[in-house]
């Protein structure tokens, strides 16, 4: 917890207004550093006088006509921050949310850090600080207000922007904006009680709904300059491949085909000279090899012409398959090397002491994004400045890193964000926008560099394969003790994630950790980690039950009870509320009370801040699982924005339904063995089920939703199978195990 | 290059493209409506779903030498003012999430309710079925388009 003192001051620091010269008020903040927790007070006194709005990134605009703009600068990949946190804005501003007028900001990626999307983390952290700005504004306003008509504050009350006092008179923001904007920002604000809330809790619709429905240029590819020219890049077939030699002959014939470049001096010289910094690079590395660069004046030029190229590759380290990540995942799952994250108790006294020990092994493969707008970017390099422009989760760490390759000063880089078409973490590495900025600083013109579907998922940033292997030691029908072992293809659990359930919840705990490295890259995908863990733990929980001979609920129950009123400080989840989330499924899915027909799994998880608990309703259609009802119950504090909470929680469970039902990318030599959707399944509407969603009814402050109702369905589908087949599926996608041959097996 | 005279959204237009040039890009990069977006290339993913003709039509699949005498409805020209009662509906619905599949989605479906504007559940879902959404926007989908329905009654 900051201390009061810490919040004022930050307030102090983040907020400054101005009198604009067309009139009416600007209140410039720093959202990123208003945001963030662990906000360290300066040692040093800061000089509001000296500050300048380079320094804020946030703006609210309030024009002497009332009107109210937020200039909101968190990238908006689809999760719904663009709304909701201008909402958070506006309930203490106390306006009308249609008058709000919602802007995208382009990013100063210069002066502050943390501008990213990612880890549901945006509402949470912008909770606070967001309503204490708006409440900032509205308290100088009343203050302006109250100096007009000469009436103590206290007097004045507010609403949809209009300014009451106790004679009935009123002004309304516009008429006091600019004497406002003259004065000092007020030390203390009060916040509104939540049960006056008229904003926050009422859904509201996305803000950019007319240009998407009508089609406007809103994302990355949308984005176009004069004397723009597009360019593909030749990727290798294969991971474990470079370039050798190409021939551009054919492409040179290519109506259209301005040039073909080779790149990669820049990136070469870069990464010679500088440490590696994961911060910054969010964990992949720069590829440093040649690569040809195809530009064109149209991008069906410059896609032909990529495939016109004839290339020849050469083995640069060993072309892997997908038999041989699985034998690498089992050496090490079976093996004795392990990073241990947590651990409780005696772990082996309490198996050697069991009267029976479970023991499951797990396992999931390589995703892609996928995202439907594929990695594109904009780059402009001209001696004056780099003009970036596009879908980036991460503009600051972009902005750093081209900044470094072409040895150019940080300030005369500039990025703007589009709307993103899907992010689920592809587009938290910067590696397209790096390619765009080295391209265009060769050419000197304006280019849009664009990978056709194919180079978008044969070359990605996959989600891992994983192994999990779960024992638990069983005496008198209680559970001792819990070992999780965990081996990932370049990647592994956060140290939190040792502290999800079931950590406090059983006496002897060990959470074991090894990666397995691969020339295949892999890296954040929606809801890391835990989209397969808590699949494969919930999966194993369902089977602990039934070896204890007791309902999956009660154990649940029981488990939880150990871990009420700890005081151990690494917990991350609350078991009361865990426990509602449980109360809340079973009561909404009529759970145990279906049609015989139908058949259902239970999950519970605790992931991102969010407690989320799922019932999966499954009927066997012709040998076939089919998913008809996903119940689930999520509390996330307050529900800022119902609509659009709905839509994150919906798509989460759909998704992840989706991913551990159909999806698979393999590896034959290297190759990924899916390039496209004919070859690679998403779910579709056909398959999907209907989600029917409750909230817990709460006035803790939000958490996200981008990313926590997505783990739990695979267990809950797992589950569910299981009570109607009596099949425990260990391995996704499950689609697997219900191919004709296995049915006949 | 050839020339070819397009008609989009009720205008001529006049491009100087190669004859294999899909509609997707000459829309695209020529006659500068980007509402009509690019997902796949190979018609698997309906995000650049146009009406020709009426008839919901892959134009990333769509060469232009075969349009000189159709009617091309992109999605900016469904509607005069974006109430269009699919447009409407998805708007009601608060739909789309990152909203980059949706143009594709609406345009499906507008020609979809022109055949049949009357569905059930299990009609909609089949002929919608060729639309990906990355965000898995379907439930909202599907209970737009039976607003959408019951607006154009």
């Amino acid at each position: 917890m900051k201390k009061s003192n810490q919040i004022q001051f930050s307030r102090r620091a983040f907020i400054r207004t101005s009198a604009l010269a067309s009139g009416g008020m600007l209140i410039g903040f720093n959202l990123f550093t208003a945001c963030k927790d662990d906000v360290a007070p300066p040692k040093d006194l800061i000089d509001l006088s000296q500050l300048n709005y380079n320094d804020f990134n946030a703006f609210i605009r309030i024009s002497d006509e009332g009107k109210v703009t937020i200039y909101a600068p968190n990238p908006e990949i689809g999760q719904g921050v663009k709304t909701s946190m201008p909402m958070l804005i506006a309930e203490e501003l106390e306006v009308a949310w249609e008058d709000v007028h919602v802007v995208q900001a382009s990013l100063d990626t210069k002066n502050f850090t943390r501008q990213l999307a990612g880890g549901s983390q945006s509402l949470r952290q912008g909770w606070k600080p967001l309503r204490e700005t708006g409440a900032t504004a509205k308290q100088m306003l009343v203050n302006a207000a109250a100096a007009k008509w000469g009436i103590d504050v206290s007097e004045c009350s507010v609403k949809n922007g209009v300014i009451s006092n106790p004679n009935g008179e009123t002004l309304h923001y516009g008429q006091v904006v600019n004497e406002a904007a003259l004065l000092e920002v007020p030390e203390k604000v009060t916040l509104k009680d939540p049960k006056d809330f008229n904003i926050i809790g009422q859904g509201k619709s996305n803000v950019d709904i007319d240009e998407i429905i009508t089609g406007k240029p809103l994302f990355g590819l949308d984005y176009k300059e004069e004397g723009m020219v597009y360019a593909c890049v030749l990727r290798p077939p294969a991971f474990g491949q470079t370039l050798k030699s190409f021939d551009d002959s054919a492409t040179k014939q290519v109506n259209g085909v301005i040039d073909v470049i080779t790149i990669g001096d820049k990136a070469r010289k870069y990464l010679s000279q500088t440490e590696f910094n994961p911060a910054y690079h969010w964990t992949v590395k720069l590829s440093d090899s040649d690569k040809v660069v195809v530009i064109a004046n149209s991008t069906w030029a410059a896609l032909k012409g990529k495939r016109a190229l004839k290339a020849s590759w050469e083995d640069t380290s060993q072309l892997e398959s997908s038999e041989y990540h699985s034998q690498e995942l089992t050496k090490v799952i079976e093996g004795e090397e392990f990073n241990t994250l947590r651990e409780d108790g005696n772990i082996k006294q309490a198996f050697s002491r069991a009267d029976n020990i479970l023991e499951r092994t797990y396992e999931s493969t390589f995703l892609p994004h996928n995202c439907l707008e594929p990695m594109n970017f904009f780059a402009n390099v001209t001696d004056e400045k780099v003009h970036l422009v596009g879908p980036i989760q991460t503009p600051e760490a972009a902005a750093y890193v081209v900044s470094s390759i072409l040895e150019r000063d940080l300030d005369d880089v500039h990025v703007d964000m589009t709307r993103m078409g899907g992010g689920f973490g592809r587009r938290l590495y910067g590696d397209f926008v790096y390619e765009a900025a080295e391209i265009s600083d060769a050419i000197r013109k304006p280019v849009k560099v664009i990978s056709s579907r194919e180079d978008d998922m044969t070359t990605g940033i996959y989600r891992p394969p994983t192994k999990y292997k779960f024992l638990a030691s069983i005496k008198d029908s209680r559970v001792t003790g819990y070992h999780l072992k965990e081996a990932c293809i370049n990647g592994n659990s956060w140290p939190s994630m040792s502290n999800f359930f079931p950590a406090g919840a059983i006496e002897n705990y060990k959470y074991d950790i090894a990666q397995v490295t691969s020339n295949i890259t892999a890296g954040a995908w929606r809801a890391p980690i835990t989209n397969f863990l808590a699949s494969a733990e919930q999966s194993f929980f369902d089977e602990l039950a039934e070896e204890l001979k007791i309902d999956r609920i009660q154990l649940h129950k029981d488990l939880l009870k150990n871990v009420k009123g700890t005081t151990d400080e690494r917990i991350q989840y609350s078991p009361e509320r865990l426990e509602g989330v449980i109360e809340l499924v079973v009561d909404k899915s009529n759970w145990g009370k279906t049609p015989e027909d139908i058949y259902q799994g239970f999950a519970v998880y605790y992931c991102h801040n969010t407690h989320v608990a799922e019932v999966a309703d499954i009927k066997m259609e012709n040998g076939y699982p089919v998913v008809k009802k996903v119940t689930v119950a999520v509390d996330c504090g307050v529900v800022v924005n119902p609509l659009g909470a709905q839509n994150q929680v919906v798509g989460g469970v759909i998704d992840g339904l989706g991913h551990m039902m159909y999806g698979e990318l393999t590896f034959k030599d290297g190759v990924p063995q899916s390039n496209n959707f004919n070859s690679y399944q998403l779910i579709r509407i056909n398959q999907t089920p209907h989600v029917d969603v409750h909230f817990i009814k709460s006035d803790i402050a939000p958490t996200g939703l981008g990313e926590p109702t997505l783990p739990p369905v695979g267990a809950a589908v797992a589950n569910a199978i299981y009570a109607a087949t009596g099949q425990r599926l260990y391995k996704q996608p499950f689609m697997k195990y219900f191919k004709p041959e296995a049915l006949k097996a | 290059m050839p020339t070819y005279n397009l008609k989009v959204n009720g205008k001529l237009h006049t491009v100087e493209v190669e004859s294999d040039t899909p509609l997707l890009w000459v829309l695209r990069d020529h006659i500068n409506l980007v509402g009509t977006k690019f997902g796949c290339g190979i018609a698997q993913c309906g995000a650049c779903t146009v009406h020709i003709d009426g008839v919901a039509t892959r134009s990333c699949v769509t060469t232009v030498s075969r349009l000189q005498n159709s009617e091309i409805v992109t999605i900016e020209g469904l509607s005069e003012n974006g109430d269009h009662p699919v447009q409407e509906a998805w708007k009601e619905i608060d739909v789309p999430q990152c909203g980059y599949c949706q143009a594709g989605q609406i345009m499906t479906a507008s020609a979809f309710l022109e055949s049949n504007p009357n569905p059930n559940k299990s009609e909609i879902r089949s002929a919608m079925q060729g639309n990906l959404c990355r965000c898995a926007s379907y439930n909202s989908i599907e209970k737009a388009i039976e607003v959408a329905a019951n607006k154009i009654k």
